[in-house]
Formats: structure tokens, sequence, C-alpha cells
């Protein structure tokens, strides 16, 4: 990184605007003791239901701070529905719903109060495919920080976030041109300097790397390392090469189903250090699904 | 062992069985003329009546009949009050109906919760856009005409063409906007935009050169309807120049100045004024259509 006072201090008044989430909801915060102040997010008996149909059930977690979590499992476990639940993306299924806590240092971000706008802001995302706006390299990471009120040097900001993303040397002579003429690899870095542009607290990432070669996920990968200085991530991998590569803690998911009902729903077999999990893990299952058994 | 197994061939056995069968390609080449003969049809029709309207009208078209209001004597007689009555008609039925069916466009597409009356809605919507025109020419009358005391008058009959072709722009402006990749609108929410901010900035910029071209072939359309603004008031005998901004005068229009041209009982009107009319007429549509095509090749390149 080469500019990082800049980046710390953004980052500060970033968590700055985080922390006053949980003063401006006194009693949600306080109504936690239980919760670990290190902890990001304190998952609670968390369902994700659509319809009538259960696609995660009851899964409870901590993400720390300043720490890569990566969430593992085989196809259809509920990794991705996990993850959308953590920013509300899931309101946008209309059929979706969410029982038990999500909470976001101390609140529930499915309060009544909370706006989904506002969690969206502190907690970022990445999609699997990238999705840069069809519009120039500049204004794909502008559009954060100008619809966020944002009245300061915007050239600054953008240059910073090229920088943090790790793209800023391949694009620095074109940022006015189309985002679309980047490689899928550029574009993906493009849409994390698009995410770290407003300062989130939280970037999630769903499979970052899926429709990537293996250079660009290298690369993605060693970005990954670095902006965990700075950022917890949560990140749904396929990969399991990459959850022990990257992540500091691993959740292993699985599709479990119910003995009477036959209902199929995602559960949480084992959250542990990485690599607890991948060395000894404590549950047969994830030693069968890691060792290549099944998946 | 595998229970199916591909015999060895020589290669001369494979180029004999990978050889078409004479009968296909013959069948094939039939089922192709045949296409080709619909599409010759439909030019051929067009090609018939253009020649046959040229024909009769090009010599009658120069710059006074552009120019000239209409007069008994087929040889003065001119389409001015038609070409300005179409041309506000125009500009004012595009200042109605635009923000309005973009707004319905974006509400159906975007915002509209999935239940009984969104879905009651979007069918009728599109039922809507399958009524005949000279239905909303009636409606206009009754509303505007009277119920409102507009008066037979350039805005009743901008309305008419504007419940004309509401529709049409909803269902385009839905489709271009749908064609929009999901992950845009989800991308902008993902950074804290409001589905509002995501929609406005992100979504309508890309879906634009397809509404816009929707639009512009809708407004095309309702150029050359002559049933509703009939019914809604226009007028044959007018000499005076239509403006958008003189909402409440009389007003003309290129389809009725024709109209009224054929039913004279002059050969000069009937067939050559007629004539030279329709010329100016698919002129008008023409540039229409060049302007739609032009627009949306512009903004898809863009980026």
């Amino acid at each position: 990184m080469e500019n990082p006072t800049t980046t710390q201090e953004r980052q500060r008044a970033g968590r700055d605007v985080a922390i006053d989430v949980t003063q401006r909801d006194p009693d949600l915060g306080q109504g936690e003791p239980a919760t670990d102040v290190e902890a990001i997010f304190t998952l609670d008996s968390v369902s994700v239901h659509y319809g009538s149909d259960t696609a995660v059930r009851d899964v409870s977690m901590q993400v720390p701070t300043n720490e890569i979590v990566a969430l593992i499992g085989p196809s259809g476990c509920g990794k991705s529905t996990l993850l959308r639940s953590l920013n509300r993306m899931n309101d946008l299924v209309p059929s979706a719903r969410v029982d038990g806590d999500v909470l976001y240092h101390g609140v529930d971000i499915y309060g009544a109060e909370v706006d989904p706008v506002e969690v969206r802001r502190r907690i970022g995302m990445v999609f699997q495919q990238p999705n840069p706006f069809p519009k120039s390299i500049y204004d794909n990471v502008a559009f954060g920080p100008r619809i966020n009120g944002f009245d300061g040097d915007l050239d600054n900001v953008v240059e910073a976030a090229l920088r943090d993303a790790a793209i800023w040397d391949e694009v620095k002579g074109k940022l006015t041109t189309s985002a679309l003429s980047l490689s899928g690899g550029q574009q993906q870095r493009l849409c994390i300097a698009r995410a770290i542009a407003v300062q989130p607290d939280v970037i999630l990432m769903d499979e970052p790397c899926s429709a990537l070669d293996p250079i660009a996920t290298l690369r993605i990968e060693e970005l990954m390392r670095d902006l965990a200085k700075h950022y917890t991530i949560v990140v749904v991998t396929h990969n399991m090469q990459q959850a022990a590569r990257v992540s500091d803690k691993t959740a292993f998911l699985t599709l479990e189903v119910d003995e009477g009902t036959q209902d199929r729903a995602g559960v949480l077999v084992e959250y542990d250090s990485t690599e607890k999990i991948f060395t000894d893990a404590a549950d047969p299952r994830t030693e069968a699904y890691i060792t290549g058994r099944f998946g | 062992m595998s229970v199916l197994t591909t015999p060895r061939r020589t290669a001369e056995q494979i180029a004999q069985s990978m050889a078409s069968p004479r009968s296909r390609s013959t069948r094939e080449r039939l089922f192709e003329s045949v296409l080709l003969a619909a599409t010759l049809l439909t030019l051929l029709v067009l090609a018939v009546l253009l020649v046959d309207v040229f024909r009769d009208g090009i010599g009658r078209l120069d710059l006074s009949f552009l120019t000239s209001y209409s007069s008994r004597t087929p040889q003065d007689t001119g389409i001015r009050t038609g070409l300005t009555g179409t041309l506000s008609l125009m500009v004012l039925t595009a200042l109605f109906s635009f923000p309005v069916g973009i707004g319905a466009a974006i509400y159906l597409e975007v915002f509209a919760p999935d239940n009984r009356f969104t879905r009651f809605m979007q069918v009728n919507i599109a039922n809507l856009a399958g009524v005949p025109s000279v239905v909303y020419g009636l409606l206009a009358a009754a509303v505007f005409v009277y119920l409102l005391n507009f008066g037979r008058t350039l805005i009743s009959g901008a309305m008419a063409l504007s419940l004309l072709i509401l529709p049409v722009i909803i269902v385009a402006g839905r489709e271009a906007i749908r064609a929009v990749s999901p992950s845009i609108f989800n991308g902008a929410l993902a950074l804290g935009a409001t589905p509002w901010q995501a929609t406005y900035k992100q979504v309508l910029p890309v879906a634009m050169p397809g509404i816009l071209t929707g639009t512009i072939l809708a407004l095309s359309r309702a150029v050359g309807e002559a049933a509703p603004i009939l019914v809604a008031g226009a007028v044959f005998s007018r000499r005076a120049d239509n403006e958008p901004w003189n909402l409440f005068e009389s007003f003309g229009a290129l389809p009725i100045q024709i109209f009224d041209f054929v039913k004279r009982p002059q050969e000069g009107f009937q067939i050559e004024a007629a004539s030279a009319g329709i010329i100016v007429m698919l002129a008008v549509l023409l540039i229409m259509n060049a302007t739609a095509i032009t627009l949306r090749n512009k903004y898809s390149k863009r980026m």
C-alpha cells in the first residue's frame, strides 16, 4: 500500500460512522451483554427461509474484526444465502425471511428501526460475476461516494480506492475509458475498489474468484490478505485451497435432511480457526468434505 | 468393456456417411425459398405502393405545396396546416406520454410488489395496447372535449394520441428496463444506493436507448393515425399554423389533410395532392424512424 496514512484515516472515519449505529439504538446494543466486543457480527440462531423452504437453519457464529472468515460447503448448502443475509441483500427476494438475530456491532440489522440502505453502505459486497457499471472506470469508483453525499476531493478517494484494490497502476492512464474494457480479473478488482470507496466496515465476497483464471485468482487472494489489515472480510468459496490460503477462520456448512419432515436445509457443522478445520477437524463430516470424500 | 462401441471405419466410409443426402438438401432449399417468397411479397406490396404514390405525387410536390394553406383550387392548395398541426401534436404527445409512460414502466418493473393488483394492472396495460385507436379518440372526445371542456382543440387531439401510445411506451419501457442485467441494480444497492438511486443513476441510463427507440416508434405510429384525432376534433379547413404552445386552438394534421384531399371530387386533389401529402407524411415517418435508429446506435456504442 503506497499511502497507508490516508487509508487508515479514511478507515477510521468509516469506523466512527459505524459506531454511531450502536449509539443511535442504545436499547438494542445494551441488550446483548454476552456480545464479544471484538466481534463485528454475532449470529444467533439465524435461519433463512424462501417461502416455505428453509435455506439455512439455526446458524450461530461470531465474525471477529479484521479477520477473514471463509464459508465453505457443498453446492446448495446455503453459504451464499447466509452471506447475503449479512447485508440484507436477501431483502430483494420478496419471499425471503430471516429468523434469529444478525447483530452487527451489537445492533440487530433486521431491527424495525434499521434502514437497509445504511446497512449496505457499511457492509459492502463483491459478487461472483464481476459487475462493473457500464461507465468509465472513474465513475464506477466515484458512484458510491457520490450517492453517499461525499463532498471532499473525489479524485483522491478514487485513487486511494484503486490503489488499495491493487489496480491503480494498471488503470491510472485510462480512468475515463469504459470499465467493460478491462479483463475479468481487473473488473473484479475494480468492483473491490468500488466497494472500498464507500469506506465500509466489512466486505462480503460471494465466490469472488469463481469466474477468474488462476493468475487473476491469486491476485485477488493477495489483495484480500492486504485488505484484511483494515477490513473484516467474509468470503464464500467453493475452492478449499482458497479457504486454506486466505482465511483466518473457516465455517463448514452442509445440507442436512430432516428425518421427520424430509426438509433439506443448510446447517453450520463446524466453525473454527482455518488451521484447525483443515488439519484436525472435530466433526467427521468436515474432514470428509475437506479430504474430498464428498461434495 | 462398454456395450456401446464405435466400429472402426475407413476414411472413405466416414466421408460417405457424412455426405448430405440429396433429398434433405432439396427439402431445405424448398423451405428456404418459401421463406424468401414471404419476405419478397411484403416488399413487393410496399414497392408497388411507393411507386404508385411517387408517380402520382412527385410532380405536385414543391416548396409552395409545403408552405401553402389549403385552397379550393387543386393547383394552389398546400399542406402547411397539416404539417404544423402534426408537428405540434407530436411535440405535445411526446411531452405528455413519455414521462407518464416511463414512470409507470419504472414502477411496474422496479418497485411494484408482486401481488394480485400489480398483475391485474400489467395484464390490462398489455390489453390496452391492442385497443382500436378510434376508441381512444372517443374516450378523449368524451373526457377532454366535453367533460373538461377543452373543446375541439390541439390539446384534446394530443391527449387522444397520448392515451393511444401510453400502453405501447409502458410495454417498451418495461422491456428495456428488464433487459438491464440485475447485477447492475444489485451492485448499486450493495454500495449503499437506495433503490431509486440505483434505478435512476445506473439502470435507466443503460435502458434509455431501448426506451427512446420504443417511444419514437410509438410516436411515429401516432403521427399516422387519423381516426382518434378526427373524433377528438381535428379540422379540414383551418388556414393557419398550429404551434405546440397554443393549446386551445383548432388544429389540422397530415392524415386528416390527406383524407380531405382524397374525398374531394377533382382529380388534382384526389390523386396529385393526396399523393404529394402521403410523400410528406412518409418523409416525416422516415425521419422519425431514422432518429430512433441513430439514437439507439449512438447510445449503445457509447459504452
